[in-house]
């Protein structure tokens, strides 16, 4: 086949304007493929790194109420618990509200050690629970505001209101790339204090000595505050943060709904450009088919053009949002720990484009095929 | 089984009919022909349109299949080739020369010419060679790289012919190669088609109104609704 290339190119390419205007929607539509993509494999990827060693515990009635911090000792004397801390989502605007990272005030002795997936040298985590103003702030927030020790960050309060000034003490390395490090943790006796020691937290963080006894725990949990003023709701750190994405409603099938308008929109695009393309041939075709070309060659010939201008178009989309999203350093305001298009973005987004040359080249494969000589030489051209 | 001018058949038509169907309507266009063309031999079809020059021609290059008889071309019965060993007929045995050239207009004369030989197993290297044997054998060599709306239509047509025989085919078939042509242009195509018969020993069938280019032919058949009407003997020279 490969003797026929410089055939198929030309061919390709013997109205350019149309072919370089399919090629371009297809280049739009894999594009937007791939970032609608890549915002269910991001939320996904939030979900692989959250531990199945922890659970979190909050109040039954919503996320948005608060149980008392008095809980914590009677959490970390159940049978199964190695240890118990607080944070609270703080939900401060630093400078604009566009700069959106999370916030929480957490637990000053325990909450670090909780997390040994996040590396601070003992130094920095010593001054996070003697200075009440210290804060500690992921790599990627550092990198995205040019955070370095020592400086000052203001938040404005909107849950918790007034102006809050923290200082830097140490910023928190991931022991994986996929770790969102877009977060700020301030001591959580600051918070405490400046509301008159309102001894009021909104989730706790439970360690599981052994996590395959993680659904009896959560059960005991629960039971253990039933019936009382607030009740709790107990469940693994990926439940807890699936149900969390899940307040955004059903996004998956959102974007599912959308990826497919788009696919088939482009498709029926490719494949009026194909057959359009074939039919202008028509009398060539028959010429080929005439000079000894079989049908099968034929066929190979329209379909090689067909998937030659949808592959094109699925290289340029999805190279073009693998590279944007990688060397934008993109999360969505934030909301995205890490947005990147994956190889199996990649591999899906080429998948459709070779799904729609194939669908595209098919019909105008199968006329080119099915074409009398002797009709096309007499009536077309 | 001899033909009427003595040399082995290339062509033999026995008892062969066609009926086109349009709509509902059946239009005879042959009627029980029988035609056996030499090896070498040089004919010419004449006759009104509708009479079945073409259809004789697109019978003998199996394009097209007779309602009834038998089509026996280079020694194969083409009724009983099936639509891929008819292609492979066609790309062995026949050379087509049309009357409005029918160049790929995308690709540039050597390309044009170069198309039968990719159906072969000739390498990179041979199917160049073979195509600028023929561009030179067509007095188009300097023109190779050139499309075909940067040529006359007689270096169109010389393109086309040099397409027909670069696969070596031992029959042409040319309708109306000249129709397009001005008198100069239609002078130098069928001196070229002569040399092709003469020189490098091609049956050429060619259909033409032109009784001038029908004089370059061994002999003449004059068709009139689908029946052989006349035929004109000439020497060859």
């Amino acid at each position: 086949m490969t003797r026929f290339v410089p055939f198929i190119l030309r061919s390709t390419l013997r109205n350019k304007r149309r072919t370089v205007l399919t090629i371009l929607s297809l280049v739009i539509s894999l594009f937007l493929f791939c970032t609608l993509r890549t915002v269910i494999t991001s939320l996904a990827s939030s979900l692989e790194s959250a531990s199945t060693a922890r659970l979190i515990t909050r109040r039954s009635t919503s996320l948005t109420f608060m149980m008392p911090a008095s809980y914590r000792d009677r959490l970390a004397q159940i049978p199964g618990v190695e240890d118990a801390a607080y944070m609270t989502w703080f939900g401060g605007v630093y400078i604009d509200e566009r700069n959106f990272f999370a916030q929480f005030a957490v637990d000053p002795v325990r909450y670090l050690a909780m997390y040994p997936e996040y590396r601070l040298t003992p130094e920095e985590k010593d001054t996070f629970r003697r200075e009440r103003t210290a804060c500690i702030i992921g790599e990627k927030l550092a990198q995205k505001y040019g955070f370095k020790k020592g400086d000052r960050i203001t938040l404005r309060g909107t849950i918790f209101q007034g102006i809050w000034d923290f200082t830097v003490c140490g910023i928190a390395l991931p022991a994986t790339p996929d770790l969102d490090t877009n977060w700020l943790l301030f001591n959580g006796e600051y918070l405490n204090q400046r509301m008159d020691d309102f001894g009021q937290v909104g989730t706790f963080v439970l360690k599981l000595k052994d996590p395959s006894r993680a659904g009896d725990i959560a059960r005991i949990v629960d039971a253990t505050f039933a019936n009382s003023a607030a009740e709790t709701k107990t469940e693994t750190e990926k439940a807890f943060q699936l149900g969390f994405i899940s307040m955004l409603g059903n996004i998956q099938a959102v974007i599912y709904a959308l990826g497919s308008a788009i696919v088939i929109a482009i498709g029926l695009v490719s494949m009026n450009t194909m057959m359009m393309a074939a039919r202008e041939r028509t009398r060539e075709i028959a010429v080929l088919k005439a000079l000894g070309f079989n049908d099968r060659t034929v066929v190979g010939l329209v379909l090689a053009e067909s998937l030659l201008i949808t592959l094109v178009g699925g290289l340029l989309g999805a190279g073009l949002a693998r590279l944007v999203f990688t060397f934008s350093n993109f999360t969505g305001g934030g909301f995205f720990q890490q947005f990147r298009v994956t190889d199996g973005t990649l591999a899906q987004a080429m998948g459709i484009a070779l799904f729609l040359g194939l669908v595209s080249g098919l019909a105008p494969a199968w006329n080119a095929a099915r074409l009398r000589i002797v009709d096309a030489l007499r009536h077309s051209g | 089984m001899d033909s009427p001018t003595g040399g082995r058949p290339i062509i033999a038509l026995r008892g062969v009919s066609k009926t086109y169907k349009r709509d509902t309507i059946e239009v005879p266009v042959l009627a029980q022909l029988d035609l056996d063309v030499a090896e070498g031999e040089f004919l010419a079809l004449m006759g009104p349109s509708g009479s079945g020059k073409s259809t004789i021609l697109n019978l003998v290059s199996g394009i097209d299949s007779p309602t009834a008889g038998r089509v026996v071309v280079a020694g194969v019965d083409l009724g009983s080739l099936d639509q891929a060993a008819l292609a492979a007929f066609r790309a062995r045995h026949v050379g087509f020369i049309f009357q409005s050239y029918n160049l790929i207009p995308v690709l540039t004369a050597f390309q044009n010419v170069e198309l039968p030989l990719l159906l072969t197993g000739l390498d990179r290297r041979q199917r160049k060679q073979h195509v600028l044997d023929v561009l030179g054998i067509v007095g188009l060599h300097g023109r190779s790289e050139h499309y075909p709306r940067q040529l006359s239509g007689g270096q169109e047509q010389r393109v086309a012919i040099a397409r027909a025989i670069v696969s070596d085919p031992s029959l042409l078939v040319a309708d109306e190669p000249t129709g397009d042509l001005d008198a100069a242009s239609a002078t130098e195509i069928l001196d070229l088609l002569g040399r092709l018969n003469r020189e490098f020993g091609k049956s050429v069938v060619m259909v033409t109104h032109d009784p001038r280019a029908a004089e370059r032919a061994h002999r003449v058949l004059h068709l009139d609704k689908g029946v052989l009407v006349e035929s004109v003997q000439r020497d060859r020279p």
